[in-house]
Parts: structure tokens; sequence; C-alpha cells
């Protein structure tokens, strides 16, 4: 074995107080699915491996353990130091089919791959379906969208960036397979929006 | 209206500390011990063991003196408890050929290689109080074999099943995740492996009835005692870091292996069929109901028409938890009243609208009289 | 604050078992109205006696929520004092009897006459989570339903109460369309409360023990009662206001006065009825009321 260094998995921390933070993460997550597009607040400090961000980290550990699945797009698999880091904390099975995921983390969201490389669920069951935790620079800045349906009183905006080009399509054909689907939880820093996939969505201003 | 007096919590107190002094009795007559329990109603510990499905004999004891005797609760109270319990990960399968045996008897054959062993049964006592149990007696050292470990039983079905008499176990697992009720909601239709894990923790009572009710034709399935044998196995625990399997230690069980109703078709020829039970410590009775009652839930398996309640799948996991049973039926004692007003002023107005319509009848004598006679 | 229970965890589950059922409650929230199947555990109280909700209550709870408890509209009912000694001794978080003040509300066959805010969430005990159990008892025949969206079973019973009765004989648990997909049992609350489920800014739970499944009302959400063109959805409307505060538009209990027909009328919501009486509002028997209904507000 290798000495520890700074970036051994086991030497960069979960939550300090685990059982009140995973109550806050999960919370906030809840939260961010029952408001779409408001905005929620992780209060969570831990030190997860580069590039993964806080928030992200803060949810994977708050909502997963031996009994899930999770997904690591490329950005998040430079190196093995995220997939160990999880695995450490977690005990979750990391996966190399989306399609076999409970939660798939990506960290390159303009490349997020289609939502049916994903598990949607079946109409039996639903449930059986992928959550997606993005990781954003930023939660405000990109081209405006209004969001309706269970969850917001009228509209809500959402204007996250950067999202895929063809985000309004893919979110419009999630709506349309319901109650299959999958459910976004977008994070930039320790900020949270909530997208599942009862949420209407069209551009704003257009 | 006795809930809508503040104090409730008062008279929940109160009813604890008179339910701890009627569980006591009498301070006269000397307390007794959980280890008594143990030792002398050793069956209801094992009942309490196997429906409660953890394997501890000094908490089941303590849990039948906590509920005075009422083993659903005990069950409940050891249910509550292992559901905190970490768990570390799953038991190697138990090898019941390898047991030592304290009982063992087939009714397939006369006798069969490592014989047959009455062990301590009630089978052939006659049901005649024994008045001399009101008083201490002595007791006569039983007769035992040098060694009942060293006797080799080959299992009646390996018997049967060297000649192709019978089907073959299902093809193992091997490495296929076995499925647990306790951490995943059942879901229909059920594998066989989560039916006898329903089974094997289901009311004794409930199935007992189920499996009698398939002896009287309510899908029958032509069951033999190919063997039952109760003894001791060996647990063991595979490490994953040691790369071994690890004793863990010894349980008593009881295991029933019925030999069924045979089938064949054009590609394989006739042979019987299999019914199977285990349970925790001595109980012969669940664990031949259980037998009757998996060999009957194989209809589909079979091609059999299922159509008696032993063989409906979802009728028999369903209600086979007495837990879950007993929650569901006392929980009607909890108050209802608020359910109660909307069905009261609903059987107001029906009624109501009901005597209208009788005098408006009675204004038409025409088809008076009929109507007052259907009403009746 | 209590001392907590030693042994157990922040709210008597561990840590796992509340992740599990967390996973539950996000997907419950993303699917409204659809029953989510999970790994019930054996809790140290009766199946049927709250198990779903006090799993779903464990599961949301932080040190700082204020719970309120209550069953049949009070917080005195044996069961949800129960319920809430239970909370108390294992996460030792703040309880209250106000609406108002609560940030997490469990329940038992009731919707508090308050109005819920935002930030609210109210808890529901479920014993029978499948509102087309009645009409067909296999699991398997009714996923498949609910998978199609096949609800003509439905609209049929509901009618042929009309035949037969000349009204929809369902009083309580009285069927809902959520978001206009899924079929819901809002639980056995009379079905005078069903519209208070209608784009209520609190978000709803509810919590099925025994039968192992989570089903959830987001916010701002379409909750619709079945009915009829002709036929259409009716609350129970009380012919008195409430005996001891004068409320109107309330649900009511009848209690029996005694064994001459004498009965009154009451608020279920008892804090409610004892919050209106401290603001001074007087129902016309408050004075003579026994004092088994009558008790003035604890404060």
């Amino acid at each position: 074995m290798d000495t520890l260094s700074p970036a051994h998995p086991h030497s960069l921390s979960g939550f300090a107080r685990p059982v009140a933070e995973s109550q806050s993460t999960f919370h906030a997550a809840m939260m961010a699915l029952a408001r779409p597009g408001q905005r929620q607040t992780l209060a969570a400090s831990l030190t997860p491996p580069a590039p993964l961000s806080e928030g992200v980290a803060a949810l994977a550990l708050a909502l997963c353990d031996f009994e899930t699945t999770i997904w690591l797009d490329p950005a998040f698999t430079v190196s093995d130091e995220i997939a160990s880091y999880l695995r450490f904390h977690t005990g979750a099975r990391i996966v190399t089919s989306p399609a076999q995921a409970n939660f798939a983390l990506v960290g390159e969201t303009a490349a997020l791959p289609a939502f049916d490389a994903f598990a949607l669920g079946t109409l039996d069951y639903p449930d059986r379906s992928t959550t997606l935790i993005l990781q954003l620079p930023s939660l405000d800045g990109g081209p405006p969208f209004a969001l309706s349906g269970p969850g917001v009183a009228g509209e809500v905006s959402l204007a996250a960036h950067p999202l895929p080009p063809d985000f309004e399509a893919r979110m419009q054909a999630n709506r349309a397979v319901f109650p299959r689907g999958v459910d976004l939880l977008i994070v930039a820093g320790l900020s949270l929006i909530g997208l599942p996939r009862s949420t209407s969505i069209r551009k704003a201003g257009g | 209206m006795y809930v809508a007096v503040k104090g409730g919590a008062e008279a929940i107190d109160n009813a604890h500390r008179l339910l701890a002094h009627e569980r006591r009795g009498d301070p006269a007559v000397p307390e007794i011990a959980a280890r008594q329990i143990d030792e002398q109603l050793a069956l209801a510990v094992d009942r309490v063991m196997a429906e409660g499905s953890l394997y501890d004999r000094d908490l089941a004891a303590l849990a039948i003196k906590q509920a005075r005797g009422d083993l659903i609760e005990a069950i409940f109270l050891v249910r509550a408890y292992r559901t905190t319990l970490p768990r570390f990960g799953y038991a190697e399968p138990l090898d019941t050929g390898a047991m030592a045996i304290e009982r063992r008897v087939s009714a397939t054959y006369k006798d069969l290689p490592g014989g047959q062993i009455l062990g301590p049964t009630f089978d052939y006592t006659h049901r005649l109080i024994d008045f001399a149990l009101a008083a201490e007696a002595s007791i006569e050292p039983p007769a035992r074999a040098s060694d009942s470990s060293a006797v080799d039983a080959p299992r009646v079905s390996g018997l049967l099943g060297d000649e192709g008499l019978i089907e073959r176990n299902p093809p193992g697992h091997g490495d296929a995740e076995i499925g647990d009720l306790t951490r995943e909601p059942l879901s229909f239709p059920a594998d066989r492996d989560l039916r006898l894990q329903n089974l094997a923790r289901g009311d004794e009572g409930f199935l007992l009835a189920l499996g009698y009710s398939t002896q009287r034709g309510y899908g029958r399935n032509h069951p033999f005692v190919g063997e039952i044998r109760f003894g001791e196995v060996e647990v063991e625990f595979f490490a994953e870091d040691a790369g071994f399997a690890i004793p863990m230690g010894r349980i008593q069980v009881t295991e029933c292996e019925m030999v069924n109703q045979f089938v064949g078709s054009a590609e394989t020829p006739p042979q019987f069929t299999r019914g199977y039970g285990l349970v925790f410590g001595q109980s012969e009775r669940k664990a031949m109901s259980m037998s009757l009652v998996d060999r009957a839930l194989r209809a589909r398996e079979f091609g059999e028409e299922a159509k008696a309640p032993a063989q409906d799948e979802e009728f028999v996991l369903s209600h086979s938890d007495n837990v879950q049973s007993t929650g569901f039926v006392e929980h009607l004692k909890l108050p209802h009243y608020v359910d109660f007003q909307s069905e009261l002023e609903l059987v107001r107005k029906l009624r109501a609208e009901h005597a209208e319509s009788r005098a408006e009848d009675a204004r038409s004598p025409d088809d008076g009289d009929m109507m007052r006679e259907a009403a009746e | 604050m209590t001392t907590l229970h030693p042994g157990y965890n922040f709210a008597y589950l561990d840590e796992q078992t509340k992740r599990m059922i967390r996973r539950a409650i996000l997907k419950a929230v993303a699917i409204p109205g659809y029953q989510v199947p999970f790994a019930s555990r054996e809790m140290p109280m009766p199946y049927g006696w709250g198990t779903g909700g006090v799993q779903v209550t464990a599961a949301i709870l932080g040190e700082g929520d204020v719970l309120k408890v209550i069953d049949q509209g009070s917080d005195d009912t044996t069961n949800a004092v129960s319920i809430r000694k239970f909370f108390e001794k294992t996460a030792g978080v703040e309880t209250t009897t106000e609406t108002a003040r609560a940030t997490v509300i469990q329940t038992r066959h009731r919707i508090p006459e308050t109005a819920l805010q935002e930030g609210q969430t109210i808890v529901y005990q479920v014993p029978i989570p499948e509102p087309l159990r009645f009409l067909e008892p296999r699991e398997t025949e009714t996923r498949t339903m609910h998978g199609l969206e096949e609800y003509g079973l439905m609209h049929v019973k509901l009618y042929e109460d009309i035949a037969t009765h000349g009204h929809i004989a369902t009083t309580y648990a009285y069927p809902v369309k959520v978001n206009g997909r899924y079929l819901m049992d809002p639980s056995p609350t009379p079905k005078f409360d069903n519209p208070k489920m209608d784009m209520s800014p609190a978000l709803q739970l509810f919590g099925a023990g025994r039968e192992k499944r989570i089903y959830a009302i987001p916010p701002y959400t379409k909750v619709v009662s079945l009915d009829f063109e002709d036929h259409p959805f009716e609350v129970n409307k009380f012919d008195k206001p409430c005996a001891l505060c004068a409320a109107e538009g309330v649900y009511l209990d009848e209690v029996i006065l005694d064994d001459a027909g004498g009965r009154m009328f009451v608020c279920s919501d008892t804090d409610y009825c004892e919050t209106r009486r401290a603001e001074g509002h007087r129902g016309e028997m408050l004075g003579e009321a026994p004092a088994f209904v009558s008790r003035e507000p604890a404060e």
C-alpha cells in the first residue's frame, strides 16, 4: 500500500456530524424536489476530492449506502479518488452502466448523457429510476426557463448554467413519459435546485 | 369521549404501572426467572425465536416473561428488537445433512440408514393430565446413545434423488442474490426464497390451518413425510478478509422434507416433487405445515391450477405474519369517532330520505304495499 | 429537554434505515400520488397504530423541528400522546399542540382546521394505502391499473353507490386524483378534509408501515376528489356551530351527554377550539357542558 497522501480517501473527511448533516442535506433535497426551481441551501462541511464539490458529495453521503448504486460521469472518473472516497464513506457500489444507477453524479453537465441512458423506471414501478445529481458552476446566468407543475405556485424561473443545448427538449421528453422518468438535483456550491419528472418546462420570455 | 380528556399521558402511565403489577401476580408466589422459562417452557421459547426470526433463547425467554406468556406479544417484542440490530452479512447455507440429530423420523421408509430416532416427542404420549407434575417430581434420567452425532443419516430426499425419483432441488442460487423481505418490500410474484422466508416467520396457527386445508382438498398435493429431523447444526459465516467460512455457533432447527405428488412431461419422466419446511428450535407442527404450504405455493411452477387459498401466493404471503395481523386487527380499538361521525351523518341522511319516500308511497296507495315489503 | 433514550439513535431509527426511507420519500415527492414501496421496519409499536407515519416522521425530523401529533383532530388522544412521547424520548425535539408553530405535524384521521403554511410538513398515518384495494384485493392487479391509469372500477363503484343510495356512500378515505394522474387514498380522513389537500402550501407525506408504502403530495399540487357531473363532490355540513367555541365550517364531534338523547357537537380539532375560546369566542353550551368536554384551554 502506498503511504497516506492528502488525496487518500481515508484522509478526506465526510460529515463532521453525520446524523444532523445527513438530515439537513436530505431535507434540502426533499424540499428541492417538493418546490422545483426554489433554491435550497446545503449546510454541510466535508472535504471531498476534487473536482467533486462539497454540495454533491453531501448529497451522495446523505442518500447512498451499501444498498445503492452510483454512476460517475467521465469528469468524476479522471482518477479513482472520487470513486474510492464514495465507496469508503457510503459503501455504495459504483457501476459503469448508467442504467443500473440509483444515483448518477455528473461533473460535466454540457456532456450529460441522454436521459434514456439512465433507469427511467417502469409503469408499474416508476420509482425504480435514476436520480441525477448535476454539479454546475452557477445556478444563475444561463438562458432562463419557466417551470410549472406540482410544487410550483404559478411559475418559477430556472437559469442554471451550463446545461446541454437541448435541455428543454430533454425535459419535455422526460415529462412526456411520466410517471416514468429521471429526477434532477442541480447543485452549485452549496446551493441546490430540484427538477423532478413532474415539472413542465419551457424557454422563458420566448 | 374518554379521549377528549386531558391527562391521556397520565392514564397511559397508570396503565403501564398496573400492567407491570398484574404481570408479577401475587408477590407471595416466587417470581419466575427467564432461565426457568428457557428450560421448562422451551417450546414456547422456540416458537418466539422462530416467528420473531431471531435466534436468542435468553431474549425470547425474557420476552415471554415480559409479555405475560402472550406469545404473539413476545414475538413482537423480539421483532422490534431485532430490527435495531446491525447487520454484518448473511451466513452460509446450513448443512442439515450434517446435523447432530436428536430426532429423525421418515414416513416413507420402514427403516433407513441412520435409523428412525424418536427423540423427545409427544407423539406417543397418552394425553392424560399428569397430576404428579403438580408437585415437584424427580425425573428419570434419559437413555442416551453413546454419541448421537456420530450417526450417519443421509437425507431421504438424497436417497430418492440418487435414483432420480424426486425433482432435483431447483438449481442452486449459487452466487445469485438471495432475497430478504426484511430489507426489500415483498413484490409479487415472489420467488421461492422469499416465500420460504415469509413462511418461516409466519404464524404457526395460520400455516397449520392452510396446510390442513390442502389435506382436505383445497389444493391437495399428496404429501408424504420424507423426513423430519431435529437437532443441532453449525452456522458458518464467510469472512471476506479471511477468505474462508468461520463457524459462528450452533443452533437447533427442525427440518421437514415433504415428498409430494409426482409430475412428468414428454421431456422428463415422472418424479416426485418437494415441499420444504425449516424452523428454529423444535417445532414439527410448524415445519410440516410450512412444507405443505410451500408445495401448495409451487402450483404455478408445476402448471397446476391455483384456486385454493393455500395456493394463492398474494393471499398467503400477505396474511401470514402475526405481528402485522395482530397490529391491524387490534388497531380497531383505537378511536375512530371522526370517521364514524361521517358515517352517522350519512346514515341519518339516507334514513331521512327513506322515510320521506315511504311517506310519499303511502300517499299513492297503488304500489305502497309492495314497497313496504321490499323495505323490510 | 428530556434526556434521550440511551442506546438508540436520534429519532430511534438507525441511519441506514433513515436513508432507505428518505430515498423512498424523494421518489414519492417526484411522482405525486404514486405509492413507493419501502422496506418498512418493525417498530416498537404495533402495525396499524401509526408505524408508517412514525417512520416517515423519524426519517425527516431534524433537531430544530417542532412536532405536533394528533389523532382524531386531538393532541390528547391516547395514541397521539404515545407517539408524541416516543419522539420526545428518542429525538428530544420540541413538541407543541399549536398547529401554526409546528414544522412537522403527524396525524391520524384529520387535517387541522388552521390552514397549513409553506415550510410545514404534514405526515399522515395510513392503514390501507391502495384506494382500489377494496375493489380488487390483488396487488398485482391494482399495480397494473395504476400503471395504465385504468380507474374505471372506482367510478363504477361510486356510481353504484348513487344507484343504491342516491348518494356516493363514501364518507372518509374518499378517493382523490393527484395532479390529474394517480388515484390516491387520502388516508381515513373524513371527506370534509379533502379540499384542504388541494393546492396546500404544505408538503404532505403519507406513510403506511404494515403495507410498506410511502406517497406524497408536494405543495401547490392539484388534488381533486372524484365525482360526477350530476353528483358533484360535497363536504359534510353541520347544522350548528361548535357548542363550545361557536366555530362554523369546521368538523364537529358528536358527544353523547346522557342516555335520554342529549348530545352536543364540538370541534374535533381541540387545539383550534381551545384557541378560539381563549380568544373569547363562546358557544351556546360553554359553561353548561360537562367538564370532560369543556375543559378550559391549558394555558
